[in-house]
């Protein structure tokens, strides 16, 4: 019987696999073995994680092939990988390697400041970061199979990732409340097509699975995130930047099962060693801010 | 009858939603003693290394292993299926199941992301009608013990014809993820016939 691959059904349906898990970022085989035994979902492979992007600076592009590919030979779970926003050539080169998800970041340099890859020419799935209900709508309308809050990646700070999780949320509880003929200004004003403003109203969440990303560095950080609604957390530099990331790993990863029970959640808090150290997000310059990037 | 989900990880959610349209309030097991309340289990998909490696941590692996020895009705999608054979092949190193029917899966036999796909399949015991089944990193059944049955089979990538819907007595597994459709037959098939 006739086959149909990369379906909105398929793409969507494979980050609904997901849910309550712990997604990864690595740099190396040996982070993405720890991050397979801890129990994370999949892993995002990349060259180098969002704190060292800023503190090295310079343009960050999509990673080596050869090391996605090694990576995914050493592990039987999702391998994701990074393309630049508007860059469709890495975005090409990477669902030729086979990667599971593309995430089109703002970690990465932008390629193109006005238009983000158009998603639905590919097969592979796509998540893309949001800092409003608005802007992941705009992503969903171009392919995104999946949104991620951005929060501020490579920080620490949580602070971002709330405030894009409230936003996001507020947005889509003040739809649920509107009549139809308000449901038009509020698509003219979020810049949103009409169709999903209408269905976020209906249903009172967004059509994909939403994650959290961005200055996730403790289990109590993740638990929050869950709390808050997200569907999952990212965690990039959080882990592979802390004093030891294999319990870390793992304790983010009980901590996203067990969100709703502090007895777990502070259990898995114990003797961790240090946390990544971190920048206040206030003290970034705006030109440093990640979030802002995308359109 | 209480129907629960293990929640650990994974589609939990839809296949509560599932059992509440076949007019069931399903229930989230997380812990040893929500799953002594419960007369029967569906393992959502999800990934199965995260969902044992869980199970594990939370001393909940041991408990369903015997409960379903036991000949509690179980029902898995996907990485569910994965959890209810007896043995598998493509795991991570060590990887162990629940087990409970006798046969062998290939972890992510139909392939990566980019493989996966939709497609109608014929399970004449399940449905009268075609079932729309997704398949997402899918697993299959390799090897065939004694006592399963075959509800639908599906060929891959190889040439060959692969089962994706098994039954041994009361365990059903599907490689596929009705959870996420608006058909619920497999869902009915399973509260109707592998329940009771």
């Amino acid at each position: 019987m006739a086959q149909e691959s990369g379906t909105s059904r398929v793409k969507r349906g494979m980050a609904e696999m997901l849910k309550g898990g712990v997604i990864m970022d690595v740099v190396n085989v040996e982070q993405a073995k720890i991050a397979e035994d801890a129990g994370a979902v999949a892993v995002m492979a990349l060259e180098r994680v969002p704190a060292d992007i800023r503190a090295q600076g310079g343009v960050a592009r999509m990673s080596d092939p050869d090391m996605i590919a090694a990576i995914q030979a050493a592990v039987s779970i999702p391998v994701m990988a990074k393309a630049r926003i508007g860059h469709f050539v890495e975005a090409q080169i990477l669902q030729s390697l086979g990667v599971d998800y593309i995430d089109e970041s703002e970690v990465l340099t932008p390629t193109d400041y006005t238009n983000h890859i158009n998603k639905w020419d590919f097969t592979v799935p796509f998540v893309c970061g949001a800092t409003n209900l608005g802007e992941a709508l705009r992503r969903i309308n171009e392919g995104a199979a999946m949104i991620r809050s951005k929060g501020e990646a490579g920080t620490g700070d949580v602070s971002n990732a709330m405030t894009h999780m409230r936003q996001i949320g507020g947005e889509i509880r003040r739809l649920t409340s509107m009549r139809e003929d308000e449901l038009y200004v509020a698509a003219k004003e979020m810049q949103a097509p009409y169709d999903l403003v209408k269905e976020v109203a209906a249903n009172g969440k967004l059509p994909v699975v939403l994650f959290t990303a961005g200055g996730i560095a403790t289990p109590a950080d993740a638990a929050l995130m869950m709390q808050m609604g997200a569907d999952g957390v990212f965690i990039g530099s959080g882990i592979f930047k802390s004093g030891d990331p294999k319990s870390r790993a793992s304790a983010c990863v009980k901590a996203t099962t067990f969100y709703n029970d502090p007895k777990v959640v502070g259990d898995a808090s114990r003797g961790l060693g240090e946390a990544m150290v971190g920048i206040n997000v206030a003290d970034l310059p705006a030109p440093h801010r990640l979030s802002e990037r995308g359109w | 009858m209480q129907v629960g989900v293990l929640a650990l990880q994974g589609d939990f959610r839809e296949h509560l939603n599932a059992l509440t349209q076949c007019g069931v309030q399903g229930v989230e097991v997380r812990t040893p003693l929500e799953l002594e309340k419960i007369d029967a289990l569906i393992i959502p998909g999800g990934e199965s290394t995260t969902i044992v490696s869980l199970a594990k941590t939370f001393e909940i692996f041991e408990p369903i292993k015997k409960r379903i020895a036991k000949g509690m009705p179980t029902y898995g999608s996907c990485a569910g299926m994965i959890m209810l054979a007896d043995h598998i092949v493509a795991a991570k190193d060590g990887q162990e199941t629940f087990g409970g029917i006798d046969i062998t899966v290939r972890r992510n036999a139909f392939g990566r992301q980019v493989d996966s796909f939709e497609s109608d399949i014929s399970a004449p015991a399940i449905s009268n009608s075609p079932i729309r089944a997704i398949f997402i990193r899918a697993p299959w059944v390799e090897k065939i013990g004694k006592g399963v049955e075959v509800l639908a089979s599906f060929q891959g990538s190889d040439g060959a014809s692969h089962a994706v819907a098994v039954r041994q007595g009361h365990l059903l597994a599907t490689a596929f993820h009705p959870e996420i459709t608006d058909d619920f037959s497999v869902h009915r098939y399973f509260l109707e016939k592998v329940c009771t």
